[in-house]
């Protein structure tokens, strides 16, 4: 049986977390507490830790347990430390979403909702993550990773793998959502490129 | 109150209904899946679809309140297509396996499915697969067939208050479960079989048993508890093969608590189907004429002030009657209907009786229980105490050991004595009974087993006074009574006179040897093991500890197979209905001592039950009235506190599966015990 026990600093912020609702209400606060739970166990949510869950939310363990499996965001099970979750839903699947899953199975040998021996990746397939301006996109663990091809995500795993922060957001320096490649207007370009100077 | 029309036809109804519950008032009949009045509204399964004026859509109707003016269409062609649409929608997964299960015949989806089932399928996927549940040794789960009404869940958390199933997942993949994989620890959890629409829970005793079509249906009362639950036995040729509730808005609702409906099965076992004599120390069997002449033999030599009589938790007022016209005839006052060494009875009948009805504990707004379990003694009531905490916020108060009821409740402590300081005004509960409007007290009949259990009575009684628990229209003093036979015994006088013996005085007796000659009519919770020298006749349906230890062995019937009376704990006098004739040479109670009477030379003066009935209503008049609860007047008790004894309350029921000797003989309570009681038991065990 697994054992799970909040940390004081964790148990801090339920306090707090509790006190934005009436009273009474503690309830409500599932889904942050979940959250935090999951943090503090490296990703995912044992029997154990909902059931503290259950207890310190004066909840029945079935109804945090029902939250916690109806969320693809709450893991019931083990993950490693990287969790690769590819957005397959249209816009990105459109632009090559398949491809990327192909890559992270081939280069980890592993398939979806697998984990690599190492503990290092796990693999698994979500639905819209809500950048599709930048499709496809990737989400590892807190991070997402946008305007990917499959050598860039491959250079992206390298990193991890290696223990170092690879870039965030998109791969291809997009500017927020602005549109791919040139920019309509020269005043525009001007100011893009002005921005760009002033962040090199 | 808003006036509608619904099919053509207008009505007005209460403001705030639905509108299926106005379709209902008017008498016509919306098809639905997880509607289910006594439960909260879900409006998952969109059967219940009607077609509105002016609502571009058809809206389902459990969920939709009425309002002023509101034209509804239950039979519109757009109606019947939608409901057609969400049918197949709903068949999609359902297995076509209606020829094995145990559903059939009586499933809501199969009925329904014949009036808006299309009768091909155009879905070519797979169907969806979904591994089956523990949900313990009283429900089989199957739940590919389970359509996500969700009515169990809300069940189980409203109205069982043991929140333990619930739907994990969602969309295509959303199951049903207990956490982990569970029993479900509740004593209504039968009632999940009944409300489940389809065969996703059906009863595992029962499973593959027979077809609702081969049953004889049989309506009848309960004795398990002295709730006096109606109930429909049914059975095949002599077997009963099962026990459902009937709806009785006053007693059970349309719930049957776990013991009732699933012990049925003790029945069958361990009956006493031919009369026994013990020679040379071991009961053989023999013929009725030797076994009561030998018995009338017995009962000839004996003095009248050495024989005594013991009625038990099963026996029926016609029994008793005839028990105690026999016993009186022959000079005796040695009888009791109160095997657990009670004393209670001597007064009127408002200090015995359930006096604020079960139906009226639902307007109850503070509860004090006193010595008393009600989810182990009358589940069912204590199902309408919840009810009354869900809906009015019922304040419980406890004295006696801590007890999970499924509701929130106070321990006071286990000290009886707390009730003196109650009356005294000293304990923090004074006040608040002082302002509660409608107070009740529960006191647990067993209670009054305890030396100081009168006293304990009396100021409980004078608590009900001083605190004005009684008023015109409210009586808050309440016995809770666990045995089916107590009250109707009560009823009868079947409890000694000044210079009769009580229960603990006839033990004392026997184990002294002075007592000759002991009748058990079906008592068996006795302590019979230091009894000497006493002829012990054993009159009953089950070989449980009476029968072991008796001289002679007269069987009797059980329950569902006589035409009897029982007094629940309202003072309702109910009669049960002969399901299935007797085993063997067994007969009805009331013609053995009958016939007995007539060897002793004191023939009873009835012939037939219909005299024998007569009687007992000439004798005591409130058997006049069967089937409802007269208002009982109250006389006040002597004001006096009780000398307490500071002794802690305890237990009245150690394992609920097991308390009389049908649900000792039943398998299944067996496996209801393995599964809730004992590992509880081994617990504690090993924290204490």
């Amino acid at each position: 049986m697994e054992q799970f026990e909040f940390t004081p600093a964790n148990l801090k912020t339920i306090g707090e977390i509790i006190k934005k609702y009436p009273a009474g209400r503690q309830a409500s606060a599932v889904l942050p507490v979940l959250d935090l739970a999951q943090r503090q166990a490296g990703g995912w949510l044992s029997s154990a830790a909902i059931e503290q869950v259950a207890q310190i939310l004066q909840m029945p363990p079935i109804r945090v347990y029902e939250v916690a499996s109806f969320y693809s965001m709450f893991n019931l099970k083990p993950v490693g430390r990287n969790h690769i979750q590819v957005c397959r839903t249209t816009p990105c699947w459109l632009r090559g979403a398949d491809r990327l899953t192909e890559l992270c199975k081939t280069k980890l040998g592993i398939n979806k909702g697998q984990t690599t021996p190492d503990q290092q990746f796990t693999l698994s397939e979500v639905e819209c993550l809500g950048a599709c301006c930048n499709a496809p996109i990737v989400q590892i663990n807190d991070d997402v990773y946008e305007d990917l091809t499959p050598d860039s995500l491959s250079k992206i795993l390298d990193e991890l793998k290696a223990g170092k922060q690879p870039m965030t957001g998109s791969q291809t320096n997009r500017q927020g959502s602005a549109p791919e490649g040139m920019f309509i207007s020269d005043d525009q370009q001007a100011g893009s490129s002005k921005q760009n100077q002033q962040k090199t | 109150m808003p006036k509608l029309i619904i099919d053509g036809k207008e009505i007005e109804v209460m403001p705030g209904l639905t509108i299926i519950q106005a379709c209902e008032q008017a008498g016509i009949e919306v098809p639905r899946f997880c509607y289910h009045e006594r439960l909260s509204v879900a409006g998952n399964c969109r059967m219940c679809l009607v077609e509105v004026e002016k609502s571009p859509k058809p809206v389902a109707s459990c969920v939709m309140p009425v309002s002023e003016g509101m034209v509804v269409k239950t039979q519109t062609d757009t109606i019947k297509k939608a409901r057609r649409g969400v049918m197949e929608f709903l068949l999609i997964n359902h297995p076509l396996d209606c020829p094995i299960c145990d559903q059939g015949g009586e499933c809501d989806l199969q009925d329904q499915a014949m009036a808006y089932g299309f009768d091909r399928s155009r879905y070519e996927e797979n169907k969806r697969a979904v591994q089956d549940k523990n949900f313990g040794p009283l429900i089989k789960t199957s739940m590919n067939r389970c359509i996500h009404c969700t009515r169990c869940i809300r069940f189980s958390t409203e109205i069982a208050g043991v929140p333990d199933i619930g739907a994990v997942g969602r969309g295509e993949k959303m199951e049903i479960t207990t956490y982990v994989e569970k029993a479900v620890a509740s004593e209504l959890s039968g009632n999940l079989i009944d409300i489940c629409p389809v065969g996703a829970l059906t009863s595992k005793p029962y499973a593959f048993a027979a077809r609702p079509w081969e049953l004889k249906k049989t309506h009848s009362i309960d004795v398990m508890d002295a709730v006096g639950s109606h109930i429909r036995v049914d059975t095949r040729g002599a077997k009963v093969l099962r026990i459902l509730p009937r709806i009785h808005e006053d007693i059970n609702e349309e719930w049957l608590a776990d013991k009732s409906r699933f012990a049925c099965d003790g029945l069958a076992r361990q009956r006493l189907d031919r009369p026994y004599i013990r020679k040379d120390g071991r009961l053989v069997p023999t013929t009725w004429a030797e076994a009561l002449a030998h018995t009338a033999q017995a009962i000839k030599k004996a003095q009248p002030t050495n024989m005594a009589a013991i009625a038990g938790d099963m026996a029926d007022v016609e029994a008793m009657f005839a028990l105690k016209e026999l016993w009186v005839s022959l000079g005796s006052n040695n009888f009791d209907c109160r095997q657990n060494g009670s004393l209670l009875g001597a007064g009127g009948r408002a200090t015995y009786l359930l006096n604020t009805t079960i139906n009226n504990l639902e307007k109850a707004d503070v509860c004090l229980l006193i010595g008393t379990n009600p989810r182990w003694e009358a589940p069912l009531i204590n199902a309408r105490l919840r009810k009354a905490y869900v809906q009015n916020g019922l304040k419980v108060f406890v004295i006696g050991p801590k007890i999970d009821l499924t509701y929130p409740a106070e321990y006071l402590g286990e000290s009886p004595t707390i009730l003196n300081e109650i009356t005294q005004g000293t304990h923090p509960l004074s006040t608040l009974l002082q302002q509660a409007k409608k107070p009740v007290l529960i006191l647990g009949e067993n209670v009054t087993s305890r030396s100081d259990g009168m006293e304990i009575h009396q100021t409980s009684m004078l608590i009900a006074e001083k605190f004005g628990f009684i008023k015109a229209d409210w009586n808050g003093f309440n016995v809770l009574h666990r045995a089916a036979s107590r009250v109707g015994g009560l009823d009868i006088g079947f409890i000694p006179s000044e210079q009769g013996k009580s229960t603990r005085q006839i033990l004392a007796a026997a184990k002294s040897g002075q007592l000759s000659l002991l009748y058990l009519l079906g008592a068996d919770e006795l302590d019979l093991q230091d009894v000497n020298n006493c002829f012990i006749i054993y009159q009953g349906h089950h070989g449980d500890i009476g029968a072991h230890r008796a001289d002679v062995v007269l069987p009797g019937a059980a329950y569902t197979e006589k035409d009897a009376t029982y007094v629940n704990t309202e003072g309702r006098i109910q009669q049960t209905r002969m399901a299935t004739l007797p085993p063997g040479e067994a007969k009805e109670d009331w013609r053995i001592i009958r016939a007995l009477s007539e060897l002793v030379g004191k023939t009873l003066s009835f012939s037939n039950r219909h005299q024998l009935q007569q009687m007992i209503s000439k004798k005591h008049a409130v058997f006049q009235q069967k089937n409802i609860v007269a208002v009982q007047g109250w006389v006040m008790g002597s004001g006096r506190v009780g000398n307490i004894t500071p002794a802690p309350l305890k237990d009245a029921v150690v394992n609920y599966y097991m308390t009389d000797p049908i649900s000792r003989a039943s398998e299944t309570m067996a496996a209801c015990t393995a599964a809730f009681v004992q590992p509880n038991q081994q617990e504690n065990k090993a924290h204490g």
